[in-house]
């Protein structure tokens, strides 16, 4: 073999140990292992700890509370959602103590009436709802129950008068629009309420002339919204439309 | 089957068992049992393998009340930053005015809910959407990476090695849903990772946890029978931006046109 091949093979020999020896000592060691990346971190990122125990992590020392909750209707609020993340208190119950939200502020976070949340859940106004009294005072929060039995209509139509509750028809009982025979809460089907099915019903309140509060907007009856009828564009329920 | 089994259905097989067959038949009934017990408890203790699962979640937008207690969870189980900006989940609101013009805000992530809530003067509709990494099954982020340090594991997560990250910042351009950040302390890049560290002990995510109405749903599209199953049949789902082909893997319910 011609002398300069032996030293080229020499060469090339010495660069490709050097490549070898240097993947072998700077490429970590579990790359490839699973994919582009190294195996290893799964396990790392797998060890990093849970702050939140979970529900039933709860439920093993507090069942009473858990009984009764499950059953409510905050059953779908986990317990760490007001009593923060629980995972150090179940390792030593005693050292760590969670905090039970009792300020007035807390609730209205998820009950205070806003426009943007879904029609039908319930709020309220928390300016005008009970001033000063802390929630917990009316309302048991792992047992929430509307503070009386709800009646009349709202027995069946809850997401109906919830939603009128925070709209501006919320002092008309139902009945102003809705004829309701008696026989209606015996037979539901059988006897339906009526609606109202003219322009002059909403302009009995609505029309230039009516009498009534200022407050209550007052529009052309003949001529307002063409040839619609007053509920095909406004919702009487929560007539959302201001401008 | 067991024992009591055995000894009421074998007098109908035969007037005269021996004595030989009865034990037999016991012995097999016993020795089923002990198999049964033991499978269970093989299975109980098998180690988690991710080739068995794959991650996905489900987000209903009309059960979404902007409270928050995600962001705020989310927060604390994954010790991400408390300073604003930084966020592996937050909320959005939307709102729509009667001329079509859309706003959309997200106060603080929505770590404190939404304290000043949308005027209703000529507001068309407004609503509050959950977002967070899609974990993409096609994902955008980790074919930018240029060492490696992002990548989609075998159940279906997209997660980043801190240690390899060179905080070059490629993949915090190239998500298309603004899901990843600068983590302000080690500079390397962060994001949602489904809290891998509690699914893997069969927990839920944190913030599928503390959602109090159930807007977020989370669930492995390999079981035929999940919450997230369940949440797929039962509503119309669209993904964001399908339009980029990231195959997302956060799944929306009731999601309106302008939500981007």
């Amino acid at each position: 073999m011609p002398q300069q091949l032996t030293r080229l093979l020499i060469v090339f020999v010495a660069l490709i140990g050097g490549l070898v020896a240097a993947r072998h000592y700077l490429l970590p060691r579990t790359l490839g292992e699973k994919g582009h990346y190294r195996a290893a971190v799964l396990d790392a990122i797998a060890a990093r700890p849970v702050r939140y125990a979970g529900r039933e992590a709860c439920a093993v020392c507090h069942a009473d509370v858990a009984e009764i909750h499950g059953k409510a209707r905050h059953q779908t609020v986990s317990c760490e959602v007001c009593h923060g993340p629980a995972a150090a208190h179940t390792e030593a119950p005693t050292e760590h103590k969670l905090p039970a939200p009792r300020e007035r502020g807390y609730c209205p976070l998820c009950h205070g009436y806003d426009p943007s949340r879904p029609t039908g859940f319930p709020q309220i106004d928390p300016v005008a709802h009970n001033p000063l009294k802390p929630c917990i005072s009316c309302h048991n929060p792992h047992q929430p129950e509307p503070p009386h039995v709800p009646e009349e209509c709202r027995a069946c139509h809850g997401q109906i008068a919830r939603m009128k509750a925070v709209s501006p028809h919320v002092l008309l009982p139902c009945t102003r629009c809705h004829n309701t025979p008696v026989q209606h809460k015996i037979t539901p089907r059988a006897a339906l309420p009526d609606k109202p099915r003219t322009r002059e019903f909403c302009g009995g309140c609505h029309a230039q002339g009516a009498s009534g509060p200022k407050e209550v907007p007052r529009i052309h009856v003949h001529t307002h919204g063409g040839r619609y009828l007053c509920w095909q564009c406004h919702y009487p329920h929560q007539p959302e439309l201001q401008e | 089957m067991n024992e009591s089994d055995v000894n009421t259905q074998a007098p109908l097989d035969g007037k005269e068992i021996s004595e030989e067959r009865r034990a037999f038949l016991r012995s097999c009934a016993l020795a089923a049992s002990t198999l049964l017990f033991v499978g269970q408890g093989e299975a109980a203790e098998a180690p988690y393998n991710p080739r068995e699962h794959n991650y996905a979640m489900g987000v209903d937008v009309d059960r979404c009340i902007g409270c928050g207690r995600c962001v705020e969870a989310c927060k604390a189980e994954n010790d991400v930053p408390r300073e604003p900006f930084y966020f592996r989940t937050w909320v959005e609101r939307y709102m729509v005015n009667v001329r079509g013009e859309t706003v959309v805000d997200s106060p603080q992530g929505g770590i404190a809910g939404f304290p000043t809530a949308a005027s209703e003067k000529g507001m068309l509709r407004t609503f509050f959407v959950p977002k967070l990494c899609n974990q993409c099954a096609n994902p955008p982020c980790v074919q930018v990476c240029p060492v490696g340090a992002t990548f989609s594991t075998e159940d279906g997560v997209v997660l980043v090695d801190s240690d390899y990250c060179i905080g070059c910042r490629y993949c915090i351009q190239a998500c298309p849903y603004g899901a990843r950040y600068l983590d302000p302390r080690t500079h390397t890049a962060d994001k949602c990772t489904f809290c891998y560290h509690r699914v893997v002990k069969s927990l839920l995510p944190a913030c599928v946890e503390v959602c109090p109405t159930g807007a977020r749903v989370f669930g492995d599209l390999r079981q035929r029978s999940s919450p997230l199953a369940r949440f797929t049949r039962l509503t119309k789902i669209q993904a964001l931006k399908p339009h980029l082909n990231t195959e997302p893997k956060v799944y929306y319910a009731n999601l309106d046109g302008e939500v981007r």
